[in-house]
């Protein structure tokens, strides 16, 4: 690669940050519903990586060209047929699984298909999306900046309904890290946290 | 007024290779010429050559028009010029036509040395694996030992993928669009019946028409008709031609009446006119006979254990001869020798023919690609 790619500025992402820390260097990605790409050129950028997004937007994919990563264009919902069983380090789902109509099978996906999983996702749970709901609405925040009838988040989670998903799944979970505008939460995580992590593999 | 993003005037460059050729077949060329263009300039370290690799019925002609024939753009002009996809202003870009063709290098049509009359039917069947040998005498003759990237759609991505094979250490990036890594049943039949269309024209005296001053054009005609009904989509034809007569009402015959039918014999005359019937008999067989998994016992992934290259896989959703299916058995063998590589599956009406076709994103994804490539 040549230098046009100008220099990372997106280590400013906190949520970035916390998925990188998981990461052993020189491991091998698959990063699900990569977006523009940027997490993976900061993991490439950061920790040495080798890997590839998956991602069905044509812009995005575009964006994917750009920032100079490998990028297969392929619909999630229809699995990863194309990634042989055990071939990544790590498969990656970064803030997708809540806009996923098949949850359960992308998580199932990602047990075949890596060693470890890694999902972040929007909670839920935290109070203040609580709040809204006894106050009669939808929650609409920063981690949920969409209105009930345009958001693409179709399958919103808890961390505790997450946790029962893994346990359905098979998956042991290995680490959970949960953040609230960027900062760590260890006190009721499931009330007071916005953004959670979680890194697991398959049992047995 | 010049157009600044055309090549402009080019001029066809001939090179004779004396240097024996053994082909997969078990036959021998002892010398050859290739007919090829140039455009851009070739950098002081020889790293910034990409060459185009054309399909069944293309040329070395691939960018830019003739100082006598303005009209006569090249087959690929919208992708590579001055600022475009491909950027003469970066690249060095080469084209180049199989031997076998009939635009100038050696072909059936060519005068055999050794009787001083055409080849015609002796004249043997060429491979994809011949050409490329054949390109890498001609990459030899021009100095350039490593291509920044081999490019091609349809067969020309065969011949790509074909390089990072039998030259790993020859190709950093392979652009492989519409492409397949073996025809399907259905394909080799639809090739079969073109065959047979032109070998039971009566003017094609075995393939040594030449002798009788004739052409088997309406064999030709013929082949190219059907091949051109598959080159396109269902969809493309209904919005193109739809049920359009030519007249306002039917005539209850034989006559051209639909636009369809006016449109595919106005294309297989034009063909039959410019083409060789000899060459587009080898083009077909040597789409047919490109495998490169069937030496590993039909996995893909074990033929290209050898492969280096960075790739670029592209297909068109709604090109049924080449499908996306096809291109996705290329990117799994890919993956599985953990190569860069990255797929585009563009959204297009146009078939099989979208390749050559001026679609916004699937240009801006081939310039996004080709500016990556260092030189």
């Amino acid at each position: 690669m040549n230098d046009i790619i100008a220099p990372s500025t997106i280590a400013l992402r906190p949520d970035f940050d916390a998925i990188a820390a998981w990461i052993k260097p020189g491991a091998k990605i698959l990063d699900l519903g990569c977006g523009d790409g940027s997490l993976l050129r900061y993991l490439r950028d950061t920790r040495n990586v080798f890997g590839y997004g998956v991602e069905i937007d044509d812009g995005n994919l575009l964006k994917c060209f750009n920032n100079g990563i490998n990028v297969i264009q392929n619909d999630l919902e229809t699995g990863l047929s194309g990634f042989e069983s055990d071939s990544f380090d790590y498969v990656i789902l970064s803030q997708t699984l809540q806009a996923m109509r098949h949850t359960e099978g992308i998580i199932q996906e990602m047990l075949r298909v890596g060693k470890e999983g890694i999902v972040s996702f929007p909670n839920f749970g935290y109070w203040k999306n609580r709040m809204q709901v006894i106050c009669g609405h939808m929650p609409v925040s920063q981690s949920l900046p969409y209105r009930w009838y345009d958001t693409p988040n179709i399958h919103l989670c808890t961390l505790g309904d997450f946790e029962e998903l893994c346990r359905q799944c098979n998956a042991r979970i290995l680490e959970r890290r949960v953040m609230n505008n960027n900062r760590p939460v260890h006190f009721l995580p499931n009330v007071m946290g916005t953004l959670a992590f979680y890194r697991f593999e398959r049992k047995g | 007024m010049q157009d600044s993003t055309s090549v402009g005037i080019v001029t066809p460059q001939y090179v004779q290779i004396d240097k024996p050729l053994q082909l997969k077949s078990g036959a021998s060329l002892d010398s050859y010429h290739l007919v090829y263009e140039t455009y851009g300039r070739l950098n002081a370290a020889r790293s910034n050559a990409v060459l185009i690799c054309h399909a069944l019925s293309g040329s070395h002609h691939v960018a830019g028009y003739y100082a006598d024939n303005e009209k006569g753009i090249g087959w690929w002009d919208n992708m590579v010029g001055p600022g475009k996809p491909i950027d003469t202003n970066r690249f060095f870009v080469i084209g180049v036509n199989n031997l076998g063709g009939c635009h100038g290098s050696t072909g059936p049509a060519s005068i055999d040395p050794q009787t001083g009359k055409h080849y015609g039917a002796s004249f043997p069947i060429v491979t994809v694996e011949d050409w490329v040998e054949a390109q890498a005498n001609l990459a030899e003759h021009l100095g350039i030992e490593q291509f920044a990237a081999v490019v091609g759609g349809s067969l020309g991505g065969m011949q790509a993928m074909q390089w990072t094979l039998d030259y790993p250490e020859k190709v950093r990036h392979a652009l492989v669009v519409a492409a397949a890594s073996k025809l399907t049943a259905q394909n080799i039949a639809f090739n079969d019946v073109a065959r047979q269309a032109i070998m039971t024209d009566q003017e094609f005296y075995g393939g040594n028409f030449y002798a009788y001053d004739t052409l088997p054009r309406r064999g030709l005609r013929l082949a190219r008709m059907l091949g051109h009904i598959t080159y396109l989509s269902d969809d493309s034809m209904a919005a193109k031609f739809g049920r359009s007569l030519r007249k306002n009402e039917l005539s209850f015959g034989f006559d051209v009446e639909f636009e369809i039918e006016s449109y595919l014999r106005y294309q297989g005359d034009k063909f039959a006119d410019l083409f060789d019937a000899n060459s587009y008999l080898r083009m077909t067989k040597a789409l047919d006979y490109f495998d490169p998994a069937a030496a590993y016992d039909g996995n893909l992934s074990a033929a290209f254990r050898t492969a280096k290259a960075d790739f670029l896989i592209v297909s068109f959703t709604s090109d049924w001869r080449f499908s996306p299916e096809r291109s996705r058995e290329i990117v799994k063998a890919l993956l599985d020798n953990e190569l860069n590589v990255s797929y585009a599956e563009i959204t297009s009406s146009h078939g099989h023919d979208s390749f050559l076709m001026e679609t916004p994103h699937y240009h801006q994804l081939v310039r996004a690609y080709m500016e990556n490539i260092a030189v």
